[in-house]
């Protein structure tokens, strides 16, 4: 029985299957979102209210030509979008949403599991950054430095950010936070800077506007993926969704109270709760615009770093208050 | 560590094929090189072998935006020539259109700096907006963006009440919704990062280079054609030059903003002040020998045109200096010292048009880097001679 629980749980949810067609599902969310508060229509032809684009264009592109610059490393150009693909839809088995149980760890919930995710949501930078690197290409090289130069900004105020709740929660165990803030869901909202702050940076992350700067279209071109086309195009994509979804549910597991209910309900919960990230997510995408390099990592450690070490005071003092 | 960055001919952030040669130290722009010549189209020359009217139709498409500058450029110049005195019904239609004109073309222009700057949500509210002043182009002239309108000795469409009535209705909507790109354009947060400080032209430098339009303005120098030497009916409509003093992008923003309102005013002055009587004189068929230089003030800049005459239907030469081009040279100095990321915002905040600046195209050895001119005739038979021996490439098969 067992057996059969890890391979549901690996294959179809949360795993491959799940992961993969609800990231589709939130690219299009996202892209409809976006469309629609630019006054735009969005997808709209494929599949019912263009719900397929995404798939559509993931096929479309796994079935493009795909080509390997003369001067690139090869093996590193190709395999760095299966080993991006892999990080990420590991951290995805991470997050509590079943097959979990409080008291005893596992391997899918274990003390200390929140650290591993937010490394493995780190390594994807890395990826992008390699991606870069290896292409030789003049863009994809000031990209991928781009990469780095962000990494240096908004990495240390995420960290601040999503391990003060854990302090609060007085545990490194993602499900024991969740829990903790559903038993006292006043407690959560000691932690609205906390979520303001990650928001800001998540989005610094997955590398969309105002910090879309690694590939700055009219900048340097596709930037980090300038030379990357057809199958290893359409899994860097699908990468950034599945990201997207990961570091939603993170942040939907660390601030608002995870996904209690069970297989089923928690689903709900989970669809739910990221859909609220994401939109967010969306909406500061939509209202600014793209800023330089040099203006990240001021604005990152000018306001975002000193905030969250405000909110860390903060749950300290909550923290003294209480016990 | 120095090296070159080639941005263009063909780049994402250009809407036509330009190459701009980048030396950088990292982020930073030392050294800026611009190479002409990929969209060269031999107007000029063309424009000598069809008559004086058959031209009004060539210089309209000099460029797609700032179509009716040309002509207007062109017309007035060869009415100049005939002796002519266009009525002031026609004058004041044809202010109307280029007024028009500039709305459309500073709204185009702040639609692709948002998204040059990554700001799409703004670029995309300006461009549904500007549909508005497209309908009344249509509305005026049927067209959208060749207007067809000018003609020598005056303008070929009248205009009737209903038809100033919904142009007067737009420009109400259109008023109000400037108003909020204005509060935007100067007050969102990240945007207006992106845009202060950047691409400075010092007022002396503006002048040395000789910048024009708004490029000009932005660097505090009060210079508008239609101020300096009014053509059409511009001495006497009441307007403002607008001007700013920040030298740099943020400023060349606000100045095209700020036109846009003096455009609404114009409008409304032009619409409510319209005098009875024709449109146009009929015009003779040639022009005696003469020269004629006429100047416009285009949505971008000085447009001048120099025609000369000899006596017959066609013109002996007619030399267009686009205003783009008189912003190269304070290009270069904009971009350098600054950052890769503010290329195309410094560039494209001169609102470039790039083939209505192609004049002329040089011919350079790759090896030796000599340049030489050459006919087009001695350059087919070049071409001839140098792929005489080669074999004819396979052509792409379809693969079903």
């Amino acid at each position: 029985m067992a057996t059969v629980k890890t391979l549901i749980y690996l294959i179809i949810y949360p795993g491959l299957l799940f992961l993969f067609l609800y990231s589709t599902f939130v690219e299009w969310y996202d892209r409809k979102l976006y469309a629609r508060l630019q006054n735009r229509m969005g997808p709209t032809h494929t599949g019912r209210f263009g719900l397929l684009q995404p798939i559509a264009d993931f096929f479309k592109l796994m079935a493009k030509e795909d080509i390997v610059p003369e001067r690139a490393d090869k093996k590193m150009f190709s395999a760095l979008p299966a080993f991006g693909l892999a990080i990420v839809f590991t951290a995805m088995m991470l997050l509590p949403l079943w097959n979990y149980s409080l008291d005893k760890p596992s391997v899918t919930s274990f003390s200390g599991d929140l650290i591993v995710v937010l490394y493995l949501l780190s390594l994807p930078t890395f990826i992008f950054f390699l991606a870069g690197w290896s292409s030789t290409n003049l863009f994809s090289t000031i990209g991928g430095a781009r990469v780095l130069t962000m990494l240096f900004g908004y990495e240390v105020p995420l960290f601040l950010a999503v391990l003060s709740p854990a302090v609060l929660a007085n545990s490194w165990r993602l499900a024991e936070i969740a829990a903790f803030y559903r038993q006292r869901p006043a407690l959560a909202l000691v932690n609205l800077l906390g979520f303001l702050i990650a928001l800001i940076c998540v989005q610094a992350k997955l590398e969309r506007t105002p910090f879309d700067i690694p590939h700055a279209e009219t900048e340097i071109v596709g930037g980090t993926f300038t030379e990357y086309s057809g199958k290893k195009l359409a899994i860097f994509r699908l990468m950034m969704d599945a990201e997207m979804v990961v570091v939603a549910g993170l942040l939907a597991t660390v601030f608002l109270g995870g996904f209690p209910g069970g297989p089923l309900l928690g689903l709900l919960n989970f669809i739910v709760k990221t859909l609220f990230v994401i939109f967010f997510l969306s909406l500061i995408r939509a209202t600014t615009s793209r800023i330089r390099v040099d203006q990240v990592v001021s604005f990152a450690w000018k306001y975002l770093a000193p905030l969250a070490i405000v909110q860390l005071l903060i749950v300290i003092l909550v923290k003294g208050l209480l016990s | 560590m120095k090296f070159q960055i080639p941005i263009g001919p063909q780049h994402p952030a250009l809407k036509e094929p330009i190459s701009l040669r980048m030396t950088v130290e990292g982020e930073v722009i030392r050294d800026a090189d611009i190479r002409l010549g990929y969209n060269h189209r031999g107007l000029e020359k063309l424009a000598e072998q069809k008559t004086w009217i058959q031209n009004i139709y060539l210089t309209e498409r000099i460029c797609g935006i700032c179509s009716h500058s040309h002509t207007t450029c062109y017309v007035q110049g060869v009415e100049k020539l005939m002796e002519l005195e266009p009525p002031k019904r026609g004058l004041y239609i044809r202010t109307l259109v280029a007024e028009l004109e500039r709305i459309h073309s500073h709204l185009l222009w702040l639609g692709v700096a948002a998204h040059e700057a990554g700001f799409d949500s703004l670029f995309m509210y300006v461009w549904r907006d500007r549909e508005i002043v497209m309908d009344i182009l249509e509305i005026i002239t049927g067209n959208r963006v060749h207007y067809g309108i000018n003609t020598i000795g005056g303008v070929r469409r009248d205009l009737d009440a209903q038809q100033v009535q919904r142009i007067l209705d737009s420009l109400a909507i259109l008023r109000q919704r400037s108003e909020y790109y204005k509060h935007l354009g100067t007050n969102e947060p990240s945007f207006v990062a992106r845009l202060a400080g950047v691409g400075y032209l010092s007022r002396e430098d503006a002048i040395a280079l000789c910048a024009v339009g708004p490029t000009l303005r932005a660097s505090g120098v009060p210079m508008d054609v239609r101020k300096d030497d009014p053509y059409a009916v511009y001495d006497e409509v009441p307007f403002e030059v607008c001007t700013a003093d920040t030298c740099d992008v943020l400023g060349r923003t606000v100045v095209r903003i700020k036109e846009l309102f003096q455009c609404y005013n114009i409008i409304e002055f032009l619409l409510k002040n319209l005098p009875a009587g024709p449109v146009a004189v009929r015009a003779p068929r040639r022009a005696k020998p003469n020269e004629v230089v006429s100047r416009y003030e285009a949505p971008r800049g000085e447009n001048i045109h120099y025609i000369k005459s000899n006596g017959t239907d066609k013109p002996e030469r007619l030399k267009v200096r686009a205003p783009t081009l008189g912003n190269y040279a304070a290009t270069i100095q904009m971009l350098k010292n600054g950052f890769i990321a503010d290329v195309p915002l410094i560039f494209a905040a001169i609102d470039p048009c790039i083939c209505c600046a192609e004049r002329a195209v040089s011919l350079v050895d790759a090896r030796t880097g000599q340049e030489k001119i050459i006919s087009l005739n001695s350059l087919k038979s070049l071409s001839l001679k140098l792929s005489a021996g080669n074999e004819r490439k396979r052509e792409a098969e379809w693969p079903l």
